[in-house]
């Protein structure tokens, strides 16, 4: 069925800056990302012939749904098909999946991708609530557990099982934090240290606040086409070589192990087959890192270190900006920020900037082949692509 | 506009007092994180027979006592506070019969979050300046409400400041030089009707409101007078918690010895409506004729009103009519637990 389907490449990147974006709404920061995208890709908007967008949690956020419609209607891009895409925080991934199969099939010739989350506008209570959806609502968040709270529980075994230190959690948010300080798009740019994080306030125990994602209002967007179009409109187009996702049980008390998320381990699995590559291919890689927790499961899901070594590898600086595999070089949803719809949508846009080396100050040397990793929920949906550098 | 200048001023601070380590005890968090990060050492607190307007009629009297003037000369009462003991009935009119102000006078309550004090000072200056009135008493007063456990419980204080402002300039303690405003619809932090505590935004409290305002209020100052950070010998902003103002000044390369001798909230909590008028009170108790002082006050919503003031060689004199000035306050000291601290608050709701 593969050999079918055509090749597909990302021609046009762009993405707003991420942060407590009070000036901009919802739309705005769509429009902006979009319109980066569209001028990477050098073409105009009467091109593009689809649209896709991943977005969570826009009506309890900010009152909006229909958001396909909406944010086609405000890229300029009617009567084309717009579509939204939910899972959770990986509805970013989801739709970037979505467009990659309509160029594919050769239903579309030219889609666009984008991934939006207006965050900020909401209290914090109403956030978490927002953010709760993502779990087992009658299970789970019912009986009062949060998002934190449920990483925590894996934090928890993940500990017990492998030794697994606060410590080297920390060092996720570190080296992510460190990366981030390098990206003018980033939430947070600043460093931080192993300490900092230790001494911060305690969210959901081993969990503190440096250990958690923020909340982050942005948007992202990606162009693709088929490969043979591609050179047409850039230089540098970056081929989709692989695009997997998996499905689990929202509650984790439903799940056969607490210190691994299946779906990403199947998805990644899938992805490497398509991609007839193994993870030790992989140059760089953005990783769902809503929790410093979620980071370490990533890697060893992903293949990247055996199971159990997560931590260890990160805190040795393994993962490090070239080093064995430079991980989340945009600083992850850790530093970059986490608006959730986007998310999925900004880990591509990087991966693309690293394969046309234009990562700035956090350029993995040479990188050839990139993944891109969004999970939704504490795992229910994983999305893993592969993309490679074309010659 | 130099046709007013303050004649009077006098506070009241409540006696009682709870520390954030008590409060952090209550919910569980860490105090050090309290007191580091909000710059806060305690906090005033009303006693159970105290409200904003008992506090104003205080600081009122003390203000009348330093004017030494006859109050049925007083012609303006405006009482600034987000914590009026009635939603319909005057404070200012209370406040006004217990000066002996009345009955020949205008009076009015005045609403505009933690500025509502300066708004009332600005009014009073304008009609003293327009020959309208002899003198206006202007008053900013509040028992502040906090959710139980937000963060808002560690720094919401109670107090009360009153400036008597009038237009002869023989009577004047502080000239009021010059004033600037600064204002937007940016809902920072508000209290619905009916609601018995107030919202607020978050961090949205920070960048875009505080700073923005009081930064903005103060620089449009500088600009009016054609003046610069150099030609005030102190600063008063408001005071949300301890760190705001310093953080204020320090963007805006002022000089943080300038303003901490105004900066009271770390010692008695945010007093709201009263927070930046009892910091300029702080500063007047020590300052020598001549100096100059910046004020800035700041109220959610959002707007802020700098003053332009200036000492004259009254103000000793003046200051040693006064039996209870802020010091007085500042020093009678009764702690409170968590638990005596609900019952002043009226907390607990099956009383």
């Amino acid at each position: 069925m593969v050999l079918l389907m055509r090749d597909v490449a990302i021609v046009g990147v762009g993405m707003s800056k991420f942060g407590e974006e009070w000036g901009r709404g919802y739309r705005d920061l769509i429009l902006d990302a979009g319109s980066k995208a569209v001028g990477d890709a050098n073409l105009s908007g009467s091109e593009i012939d689809a649209m896709f967008v991943g977005t969570m949690a826009p009506g309890r956020l900010v009152g909006q749904e229909h958001a396909g419609a909406l944010l086609a209607d405000f890229l300029g891009l009617n009567p084309i098909p717009s579509t939204r895409c939910e899972a959770a925080c990986a509805s970013g991934g989801v739709a970037f999946r979505q467009g990659y199969m309509a160029v594919a099939s050769g239903m579309h010739d030219c889609v666009v991708v984008g991934g939006v989350e207006k965050m900020t506008d909401a209290p914090g209570g109403d956030v978490a609530t927002a953010l709760g959806g993502a779990g087992d609502q009658e299970w789970e968040l019912f009986m009062g557990a949060t998002f934190p709270a449920l990483y925590a529980f894996l934090a928890h075994r993940h500990m017990l099982d492998y030794g697994t230190t606060e410590e080297m959690m920390a060092a996720v948010a570190v080296k992510n934090h460190k990366n981030g300080s390098h990206n003018k798009y980033a939430q947070y740019q600043n460093e931080i240290s192993i300490s900092d994080v230790l001494k911060s306030k305690m969210v959901a125990s081993p969990l503190k606040v440096f250990d958690c994602s923020p909340i982050t209002d942005g948007a992202a967007a990606v162009i693709l086409m088929p490969l043979d179009k591609a050179r047409k409109h850039t230089d540098t187009p970056v081929q989709v070589v692989a695009s997997a996702q998996a499905s689990d049980s929202l509650a984790l008390h439903d799940r056969k192990s607490l210190t691994k998320l299946a779906a990403t381990e199947i998805a990644a699995k899938k992805a490497f087959a398509q991609a007839k590559m193994a993870p030790k291919d992989i140059d760089v890689a953005e990783v769902h890192d809503c929790f410093t927790i979620a980071e370490i499961l990533a890697i060893e899901d992903l293949g990247f270190v055996p199971k159990g070594q997560g931590g260890k590898a990160t805190l040795e600086g393994r993962t490090a900006l070239n080093s064995d595999i430079s991980i989340n070089t945009s600083g992850g949803l850790k530093a970059c920020g986490h608006p959730v719809g986007a998310t999925g949508v900004k880990q591509v846009v990087e991966v693309a900037w690293q394969l046309r080396a234009q990562g700035n100050g956090r350029q993995c040397t040479g990188a050839e082949v990139g993944l891109a990793h969004n999970v939704g929920g504490s795992g229910a949906t994983a999305v893993v692509h592969i993309m490679k550098r074309v010659n | 506009m130099a046709n007013s200048g303050i004649v009077g001023y006098g506070t009241c601070v409540p006696q009682f007092r709870i520390k954030p380590d008590e409060i952090a005890r209550v919910w569980g968090e860490e105090p050090d994180r309290i007191i580091k990060g909000l710059g806060l050492q305690e906090k005033a607190v009303p006693d159970i027979d105290e409200d904003a307007g008992t506090l104003a009629v205080e600081a009122s009297r003390n203000a009348l006592q330093m004017a030494d003037i006859d109050p049925v000369k007083i012609g303006a009462v405006y009482v600034g506070s987000e914590s009026h003991p009635y939603a319909v009935k005057p404070t200012a009119a209370m406040v006004a019969e217990a000066l002996g102000a009345t009955p020949e006078l205008t009076a009015a309550d005045l609403e505009f979050a933690c500025k509502a004090g300066t708004a009332g000072m600005q009014i009073c200056m304008g009609m003293c300046a327009s020959n309208m009135i002899e003198y206006g008493v202007a008053v900013g007063t509040d028992t502040a409400q906090g959710r139980p456990g937000d963060a808002l419980e560690y720094s919401a204080g109670a107090g009360a400041a009153a400036m008597i402002i009038g237009r002869q300039k023989s009577q004047w303690v502080a000239e009021l030089e010059a004033t600037y405003s600064f204002t937007t619809d940016t809902p920072d932090f508000w209290r619905r009707q009916h609601a018995e505590f107030p919202s607020h935004g978050g961090r949205f409290t920070g960048a875009p409101a505080y700073f923005r305002h009081v930064m903005g209020a103060t620089q449009g100052l500088f600009e009016k007078t054609g003046t610069t950070a150099k030609d005030f010998d102190y600063f008063v902003f408001h005071q949300p918690n301890g760190k705001f103002p310093l953080e204020a000044a320090k963007k805006m390369g002022i000089d943080l010895e300038k303003v901490k001798p105004g900066l009271v909230t770390p010692f008695i909590g945010n007093t709201y409506s009263a927070a930046s008028m009892i910091g300029l009170c702080a500063v007047l108790d020590k300052a020598k004729t001549g100096q100059k002082i910046l004020v800035t006050s700041f109220g959610s919503g959002a707007g802020s009103d700098s003053f332009s003031i200036s000492v004259t060689d009254r103000l000793e004199e003046a200051r040693a009519k006064v039996n209870h000035p802020l010091a007085y306050y500042t020093a009678k000291k009764t702690y409170l637990d968590y638990g005596l601290y609900v019952k002043h608050r009226r907390k607990l709701k099956s009383l």
